[in-house]
């Protein structure tokens, strides 16, 4: 069986599958609908960083955008939920076309103009001269399309359509040459690749990821402000996920969301004054200890994770 | 080489600089296909820049450089690679948390050979990388990634191959067997320049060389002429003495 049915049936699959009946057996269904946006979101990280190297501290900038994008489409167009959640994605790769000069950073000065990008997006969203527009800072209410069963359901589909691609990146030449391009982007010219045109796929993928987290976002939600969806909590949780789980690979974010952000709501409900110190000490011990994942307990012992 | 086979290279009054530094100044030379081309030098005479130059990573500040008839100076590397250039660096550049294998097929799937590349088996086999194939570029030695270079290079079936100090560092043995290895890829017909502080090994291998200096060529002919050449002499020892 080729490695990537493997993983489809293995690990996407069952995923899914948990993901879709779960609210049938758990009552907190906002919860489970977290798991999902950040499963979403820690893939598309994995994918632009753990792919190409490019750390993307505003990350978000893509999941409000998505979120306005959204809103704007069912306020002033009336649109049915489905189609806002894919102008909302559509929203997400218009931005990233826009920051494309941006991947001529590299490093932390890239990290650094993408965080600033966000806050310009976030700014100019929530700036009260867009009222008509976009309600400002007064944020959107979306009563019409009030739907989180149908929301949550929209959600699933966008991490399974997330996962498949992340599953096709490890599986196929194109995520070899992008991992190529992130060890050594002159070798990998050198192998024929086109390294410009590789960083911008993978910079739009993950744009169009968010974008579409931040569509379903919008639609479950219904009632937001702009400091909600442009939060840099959720660029940072989504960074932190990955990177905990271990990036380039398919279950590392998976695991890293689990865990970390299961570990996140029980101290939250059991322990919620000890919860900053912590998940502090948390990632401070990732970072000392395992700064390639979890995964990579397995890695270094030779072990192949998919 | 018969002396009227046309250049499948030919480099003129080529100028490189950086801020107010000429590393190359006005470099010309030519070479042929099937031809091994020596490209010496003291330390800094610009060597590496002109094998950046011509492999795409730098573009040239002046002068121009033809290939197949073609103008490629300035052209990105991915498409010279398409074109048939090809080159290894002098410190090795493999893709390093990738395998062995991997490094090699990603040259076999985006190098657009014009001729079908050699298997990922055989370039293992023949470039003695079949016990390593797995394991990640890292892991290897010096030696090993400069080879692995060499490898990937090859899995984009180059018409010109530049080879940057590929035999520093290597011990008697592999130094013969290298030396096996580029006589009979330039004897597929392949242009090839190395660039080498081994006078010995260039002496074996090559038909001619270019002797550089400050970023132009100060000689071109057989080594055996150039080291009785007053000017040559002069070059290295006294850039020997500065060292
Ligand atoms: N990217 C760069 N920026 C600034 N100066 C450079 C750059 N690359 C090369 N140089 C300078 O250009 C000159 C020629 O360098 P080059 O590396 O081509 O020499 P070389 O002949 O390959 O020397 P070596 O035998 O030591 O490898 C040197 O003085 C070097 O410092
Ligand atoms: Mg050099």
């Amino acid at each position: 069986m080729p490695s990537s049915l493997k993983h489809l049936l293995f690990m996407v699959v069952p995923l899914v599958v948990i993901f879709a009946v779960l609210p049938g057996v758990y009552q907190n269904h906002l919860l489970l609908f977290n798991f999902v946006i950040f499963l979403i979101l820690a893939q598309g990280v994995n994918i632009i960083y753990g792919f190409t190297g490019y750390l993307p501290f505003g990350y978000v900038g893509f999941f409000g955008a998505g979120a306005y994008g959204f809103a704007i489409m069912v306020m002033q167009y009336q649109t049915p939920a489905v189609l806002a959640v894919i102008v909302a994605g559509l929203v997400g790769v218009a931005l990233g076309l826009l920051l494309t000069p941006l991947l001529r950073l590299s490093g932390a000065y890239f990290a650094i103009a993408n965080l600033a990008a966000s806050l310009a997006v976030l700014h100019f969203v929530a700036n009260p001269a867009l009222e008509s527009v976009t309600r400002g800072p007064y944020g959107v209410a979306l009563s019409g399309t009030f739907d989180p069963n149908m929301a949550y359901a929209a959600a699933v589909v966008v991490m399974a359509l997330t996962l498949v691609f992340v599953v096709f990146l490890k599986n196929s030449r194109f995520g070899l040459a992008l991992q190529a391009v992130r060890e050594d982007s002159v070798s990998a010219s050198m192998a024929g690749v086109d390294v410009v045109r590789m960083r911008v796929i993978a910079w739009l993928a993950s744009a169009l990821v968010a974008g579409l987290a931040g569509g379903v976002y919008a639609w479950y939600v219904s009632v937001f402000y702009p400091d909600n969806v442009f939060s840099g909590d959720f660029s940072i949780f989504a960074i932190v996920f990955a990177l905990f789980g271990g990036v380039a690979t398919i279950t590392g974010p998976i695991i890293g969301v689990i865990m970390l952000y299961g570990i996140y709501n029980l101290i939250g409900f059991t322990a919620p004054q000890y919860f900053q110190l912590i998940y502090g000490l948390l990632i401070m011990g990732l970072v000392l200890f395992l700064p390639a994942g979890l995964v990579s307990l397995a890695t270094r012992r030779g072990w192949h994770v998919p | 080489m018969s002396p009227d086979s046309k250049p499948i290279l030919n480099v003129s009054k080529v100028v490189k600089r950086f801020g107010g530094f000429y590393a190359l100044d006005g470099l010309s030379f030519h070479v042929v296909s099937g031809e091994i081309l020596g490209l010496v030098g003291p330390n800094g005479s610009g060597k590496t820049t002109a094998i950046n130059v011509i492999s795409g990573l730098y573009a040239p500040d002046g002068g121009e450089i033809v290939m197949d008839g073609v103008s490629i100076g300035g052209m990105a590397s991915h498409k010279l690679v398409h074109r048939g250039v090809n080159r290894t660096f002098q410190v090795p550049k493999p893709f390093m948390s990738l395998t062995v294998r991997q490094n090699i097929e990603v040259a076999l799937a985006y190098g657009r050979a014009a001729v079908t590349p050699p298997t990922t088996e055989a370039l293992l086999d023949e470039y003695r990388l079949a016990e390593v194939a797995d394991r990640p570029a890292a892991d290897l030695n010096n030696v090993q990634q400069k080879i692995l270079d060499l490898v990937r290079a090859l899995a984009t079936r180059p018409r010109l191959l530049l080879l940057d100090e590929l035999a520093a560092g290597l011990n008697p043995t592999e130094l013969d067997w290298i030396a096996e290895r580029i006589k009979a890829l330039a004897q597929t017909g392949i242009a090839i320049i190395v660039v080498e502080h081994l006078m010995g090994f260039i002496e074996h291998i090559t038909d001619r060389v270019i002797v550089m200096n400050a970023g132009k060529e100060i000689f071109e002919g057989k080594l055996a002429v150039a080291v009785q050449v007053p000017q040559v002499i002069e070059v290295f020892l006294g850039g020997e003495h500065a060292a």
